[in-house]
């Protein structure tokens, strides 16, 4: 390796906001608690100055660094634009939460900040060895976040079931990345797929190591039968906590089985897509007949995750350009409801008080009718309910497997979502024409409110002019899966 | 002449006591901790096993990372455990089921 | 102004006032509130009357064309688009002029009512609804607007959410259009799956001659005409929404929303939207028989057996909602005779004279402080003669008096009825025919019973109430209140409505019914169904027509009608009790509106039951969550709590179903070597 080769310019975003990590996680040491505030400051900057300098670095053509562990392309960019967009609306939903619950604190941050670090190494890998980096890096923060509240009994609870079942994933995937290693002979995803293409590989090694693969990362994505950290970790989890692992790790999650099972094993498509369909089946059904019998929401919202993952993995698994396009539109709409949905809960919760089931949002359009048409915007949206945005996401992808000619799947999914619309509209009968039994005043900092309008007002635009967005995602995914 | 079955198997035995470790293991939590790190152990296994086959070094040094990523898992995981205990006087694993349904 | 942009000036100016009304009302005020939506209403009535007039005098071109595309996706296109033709010309002016008046009206029967804006954006938004709707030119936008109308309209039926009963109405209108609603999306699966792929009118109008002999299997073994299933699809869509038996069940329910909705939505728009639909689609129906038949028999039993059961009814509303069902079969069983234009022809009429009726009993509940008892009526002749006049024009135009806006309408459907040479036909002028006099009977029961005779609200009540008057706390009038006439706002729209109630027949027949007005845009198989042809022969101007009326079968049954109705309620009061008396069977049958709500409820709710418990849960689901009715997690089944059972919250549980994935997904994998 030749240092001076070393061309660290696609990777700047990444190395700009570990030292800004390392710096808030200093300055933590020498301020005094009422000025916490400054992380929070600090934080935002860090991901404006992420999000420049990751536009500045866009090149055209996807560009390989660290002897090809790590690229820059179209797709990466344009996800971890994302994720830095998702995790400022993350931090200044939870603002005043965490400052109520003490949790305005430098390792929060930082913890974000490093979470956030591992999805874009997840995003940005092209080799398994960075892929699994990534996706420690993200797991671990992940794990202490959740951990933070550490006088919480349910929030420990939480920390301790997803290590563990973490592990255990990170166990299962290694195991499989170990037999395509022993298959192909390399970790580079580029040459695995070309080994593969070339039938140069035991056949029996790498279904054997896909298997343990697909199961793997369908527990990043909590599918069924891998999803059972989900709930409990939403439930148990501080809301702000919640939002962080539900909205953009499901982004770089997506993005990393796209790496994997596209990037590097297309040519094994028939095998994967099988099992993804089994899993997709599943997860939507047992995602949405699970979330009627709910009563907190937290959890509902956890089951509702499961079914949507379950939608987008139709996308993923129909095998086109379209389809995985389809996919990351479905995965960016996901994350745009999940923002508001959880955001609301978060302007809820105040100090004392945890806006968490089903009862504590009765009657919210009599105490601010404005919350109660936004969450009535992101349930419609989560529905399906033309015109908003979750409408098309879903259409999308039913579509792609359509094409595909998977017409039983269509129907599944169609009446899978029929199914779910039930308890998204309880949640609107609650909050329209039940009596509040709370009746007291929501106070929400100026700049969350006007995000969060900003926030649940796009689920209704990207409803109506879907077309450039998802023009975006189809051009991303053509720049960077032909040229591997 | 030890071949490279001998070594997959030995692995995948690992492997599988590991996991058997994690789920009929209902006492206690370390129990499960130190499943965790040997199934990785296991997979550890495979690496090398394969690298020397292949007379590749990528495996070998996938193995070092592995045992680092461990070592940091290890710590969380034990601070985790810490955590609970002082917040439930019990690392039993059938207590912990607060969270269900 | 071309005309595109015109077009979206009609629909849009509603919709912008709805807005502004529903999200800005609480800080705009009552009144700047009704100002914004009349306005918008207003401008989009004065731009109808101008297409129409446009229309009727020859200048104006169709119109087709798309005007906002909303998504293009793998070559198939979502988009807006707009076909103006004769046909939707005067739709666009029975809309908007029947709204324009309800918003008026509205201004003085809301008054009192704390939902005043969010009801001036309701019915604001379901004039967009229902523009957008008729102004459609693809089967896309005419099944949202279809949906859309609906939607407002329980939200409208369900206005006053406090009482129980407008729940349920609501409930119900939403279950029963489901089901008509299922077969109309079929209907435009078919049509997507066979007619070469488009969803524009258009363009499946070209594919339809090609396809006259094609024959589907929906059970194998038994072809079926494409076409027929097709049009019998789409027209249990708008049995659903037209309330065509066995449909209807939701119409007279849904009485229960306000008075302004029910005249409106519930008799001079939404429900004729089937109606519209069907002459829309008339290339398509011309060419399946079956389909006719099958329309011109839903049609002629709502025609006939609905207005029985105006007889038998006491709420002053529930008697006007079953004459809307009785007059909306009449207008299916125009279009079964291939009359098209003479249905749209009564579509029309009938909106002025029913929508005059509706808000005169409107005014007559104002007047009784919210009783709508017409047992404690009588005798407001004196108290409230504006309504009392016009609601007497609107009568006579309801049953049919020659020179009437109604006669016009209602007797070219009896003739070309009788014209037809449809197997049903027979069966279908017997029921109008006999129609005529139950119409008449009930009308004039009604109109007796409030205007004339003795002042019943001075005797004293019992305790017992009627349900229907309680949402704010009035009861009625006390022994010594008087009646009182409404304010202008309230008198003004029933003087307006009644003008054209009286005259528009006369004026408009010869040009929309024998004219050229619909020509090329509603297509008739002479050959095979000639009735309006032959009808034409023997059409010698209006006033020709309405002189030798007076000699017909008809008018003789309509006077018959009024006479019993007089001599019955006016001059021996006593007959009809001891009628009631003598075949309380039958009264009791039509009390009980046919046992067709208790029928449905044992099949649908109970015989499913046996089916399965599945399906009972489904249903259940569908009722309470589906509903916001009644959102409780208790009814939610059995099947979501068990699955619920497998997170069990112990992590080796966990651990075991996640090594229970990867041997599932194993076995799948060998599963899928060993088939190939």
């Amino acid at each position: 390796m030749n240092w001076a080769d070393l061309n660290l310019m696609p990777a700047l975003p990444e190395l700009f906001m570990s030292v800004a990590i390392l710096v808030i996680l200093m300055l933590d040491a020498f301020i005094s608690d009422a000025k916490r505030g400054l992380h929070y400051g600090l934080a935002l900057l860090t991901l404006a100055g992420c999000a420049v300098l990751q536009v500045q670095t866009y090149s055209a053509v996807p560009v390989h660094t660290f002897s090809g562990m790590f690229v820059s392309d179209a797709l990466s960019s344009l996800v971890k634009l994302a994720m830095y967009g998702s995790t400022a609306m993350v931090l200044v939903y939870s603002r005043q939460y965490i400052a109520d619950r003490g949790l305005l604190r430098g390792e929060f941050f930082s913890l974000a900040l490093f979470a956030l670090l591992g999805m874009n190494i997840m995003v940005s890998a092209s080799h398994f060895l960075s892929l699994y980096m990534g996706l420690e890096l993200l797991s671990l923060s992940l794990y202490s976040l959740i951990a933070l509240q550490r006088d919480e009994v349910k929030a420990t609870e939480a920390a301790m079931k997803y290590f563990v079942l973490g592990a255990l994933a990170s166990g299962l995937l290694l195991y499989g990345i170990s037999m395509i290693y022993g298959a192909t002979g390399t970790l580079d995803l580029a040459l695995v797929a070309k080994a593969i293409k070339l039938h140069t590989a035991n056949d029996m090694l790498l279904v054997f190591g896909l298997v343990f693969i697909v199961a793997g990362l369908c527990f990043k994505l909590g599918t069924v039968p891998f999803h059972m950290w989900v709930p409990d970790v939403y439930q148990g989890s501080a809301t702000a906590v919640t939002l962080m692992v539900g909205a953009a790790p499901k982004l770089a999650a997506f993005v990393f089985v796209l790496r994997i099972l596209v990037q590097g094993m297309e040519a094994m498509v028939a095998d994967w897509q099988a099992m993804l369909a089994l899993v997709a089946v599943l997860s939507m059904a047992i995602g949405n007949i699970t979330a009627i019998a709910q009563t907190n929401i937290k959890r509902m919202l956890a089951y509702s995750t499961i079914s949507h993952m379950g939608f987008l993995l139709l996308g993923l698994l129909a095998g086109t350009p379209d389809g995985y396009a389809a996919a990351l539109f479905y995965s960016l709409i996901y994350v745009l409801m999940s923002m508001v949905s959880f955001g609301i809960l978060l302007g809820l919760s105040r100090a004392g008080f945890e806006c968490e089931t089903l009862d504590d949002l009765k009657g919210l359009n009599s105490r601010n009718s404005w919350y109660a048409l936004l969450m009535l915007l992101t349930m419609f949206s989560m529905a399906g309910v033309p015109p908003l945005a979750g409408f098309y996401a879903k259409f999308a992808v039913i579509k792609a497997i359509v094409d595909i000619h998977l017409y039983w799947l269509a129907i599944i999914a169609v009446m899978m979502s029929l199914i779910g619309a039930f308890y998204y509209l309880r949640v609107v009968k609650n909050i329209y024409f039940d009596e509040a039994q709370d009746t007291s005043a929501i106070v929400m900092r100026a700049d969350m409110k006007l995000v969060l309008s900003i926030n649940a007002v796009a689920l209704l635009v990207l409803g109506m002019l879907p077309e450039r967005v998802i023009e975006l995602c189809i051009q991303a995914m053509k720049q960077s899966l032909t040229v591997i | 002449m030890l071949t490279l079955t001998h070594f997959l198997v030995l692995a995948a035995i690992l492997f599988a006591i590991s996991v058997l470790g994690i789920f009929l293991n209902r006492k206690n939590l370390i129990v499960l901790l130190m499943a965790i790190e040997l199934m990785l152990l296991a997979v550890n296994f495979n690496f090398i096993a394969f690298s020397h086959y292949l007379s590749d070094t990528a495996g070998q040094i996938f193995v070092f990372f592995i045992l680092t990523v461990a070592a940091a898992e290890s710590a969380i995981g034990l601070a985790i455990l810490v955590v609970l205990f002082r917040n439930m006087r019990t690392i039993n694993v059938e207590d912990l089921g607060s969270l269900k349904g | 102004m071309d005309m595109k942009s015109l077009y979206l000036l009609i629909a849009l100016s509603p919709l912008v006032g709805s807005i502004i009304a529903g999200l800005f009302g609480w800080a705009i005020g009552r009144r700047a509130s009704h100002v914004v939506t009349i306005l918008g209403v207003a401008v989009s009535a004065a731009l109808s009357f101008k297409v129409l007039y446009a229309f009727l005098s020859g200048q104006a071109e169709v119109f087709n064309a798309p005007v906002y595309t909303w998504l293009t996706v793998g070559g198939y296109e979502f988009s807006v688009g707009f076909l103006v033709d004769s046909l939707t010309a005067m739709m666009l002016v029975v809309v908007t002029f029947v709204s324009l008046m309800v918003h008026i009206y509205t201004i003085g029967y809301m008054q009192e009512d704390p939902g005043y804006q969010r009801f001036f954006s309701y019915i604001s938004l379901f004039t967009f609804s229902m523009l957008m709707l008729v102004m459609s030119n693809n089967f896309i936008q005419l099944f949202f607007g279809w949906e859309a109308v609906g939607l407002v309209s329980y939200l409208l039926i369900g206005f006053w959410f406090k009482r129980p009963t407008a729940i349920y109405a609501n409930l119900k209108a939403f279950l029963v259009n489901r089901v008509g609603d299922f077969g109309f999306l079929l209907g435009i699966g078919l049509v997507l799956a066979y007619f070469g792929g488009s969803l524009n009118y258009s363009d499946v109008f070209a594919a339809a001659p090609a396809l006259a002999s094609k024959t589907i299997q929906i059970i194998p073994g038994c072809d079926w005409s494409l076409l027929t299933v097709t049009c019998i699809l789409l027209f249990i869509g708008a049995m659903g929404k037209s309330a065509q038996f066995p449909l209807h069940v939701w119409l007279p329910d849904s009485m229960e929303g306000p008075t302004p909705i029910s005249a409106l939505i519930h008799a001079a728009t939404m429900v004729t939207a089937g109606i519209f639909m069907v002459s829309r689609m008339s290339p398509l129906f011309e060419m399946s028989d079956t389909a006719l038949n099958v329309v011109l028999v839903a049609g002629s039993i709502t025609a006939l057996f609905m207005g029985f059961l105006g007889i038998v009814q006491n709420d002053i509303k529930r008697v006007v909602a079953y004459s809307t069902l009785s007059q909306l079969g009449y207008m299916t069983v125009a279009l079964g005779a291939s009359a098209y234009p003479v249905a749209m022809f009564h579509v029309m009429t009938h909106a002025f004279f029913k929508a005059l009726l509706f808000l005169g009993a409107g005014s007559v509940i104002m007047g009784m402080h919210h009783d709508q008892d017409m047992r404690n009526m009588g005798g407001l002749r004196k108290y409230m003669p504006i309504t009392w006049l016009t609601s007497l024009l609107g009568s006579l135009a309801l049953i049919g008096t020659p020179f009437f806006s109604g006669f016009y309408s209602k007797d070219s459907i009896i003739e070309a009825v009788q014209l037809s040479h449809l197997p049903a036909a027979g069966f279908a002028y017997f029921a109008v025919i006999a129609g005529v006099f139950v119409t008449a009977f009930y009308s004039f029961r009604m109109y007796f019973l409030v205007f004339h005779g003795k002042e019943r609200w001075m005797e004293k009540k019992d305790d017992h109430h009627h349900g229907h008057d309680d949402h704010d706390h009035h009861h009625g009038l006390g022994p010594n209140d008087k009646p009182h006439e409404s304010p202008w706002v309230v008198t003004l729209p029933l003087v307006l409505l009644a003008i054209p109630s009286v005259l528009v027949g006369f004026f408009a027949i010869e040009p929309l019914v024998y004219g050229s007005f619909f020509k090329g845009v509603i297509a008739i198989h002479s050959e095979a169904h000639p009735a309006l042809e032959e009808l034409a022969h023997e059409f010698h101007g209006a006033s020709a027509m309405g002189m030798h009326a007076f000699t017909s079968l008809p008018f003789l049954l309509a006077l018959a009608g009024v006479v019993t109705a007089w001599f019955f309620y006016m001059k021996a009061p006593q007959i009809p009790a001891a009628i009631k008396q003598k075949f309380s069977f039958i009264n009791q049958v039509l009390e009980n509106k046919y046992y067709l709500d208790e029928l449905y409820y044992a099949v649908f709710a109970k015989g499913s039951r046996a089916l399965g418990t599945f399906f009972w849960k489904v249903g259940d689901m569908l009722l309470i969550d589906g509903l916001v009715v009644n959102g409780a997690a208790k009814l939610v089944g059995t099947f979501s709590k068990l699955v619920r059972k497998l997170q069990t919250g112990f992590i080796y549980s966990y651990a075991m179903t996640m090594i229970i994935g990867v041997l599932a997904l194993m076995t799948l994998w060998f599963s899928q070597i060993i088939l190939r």
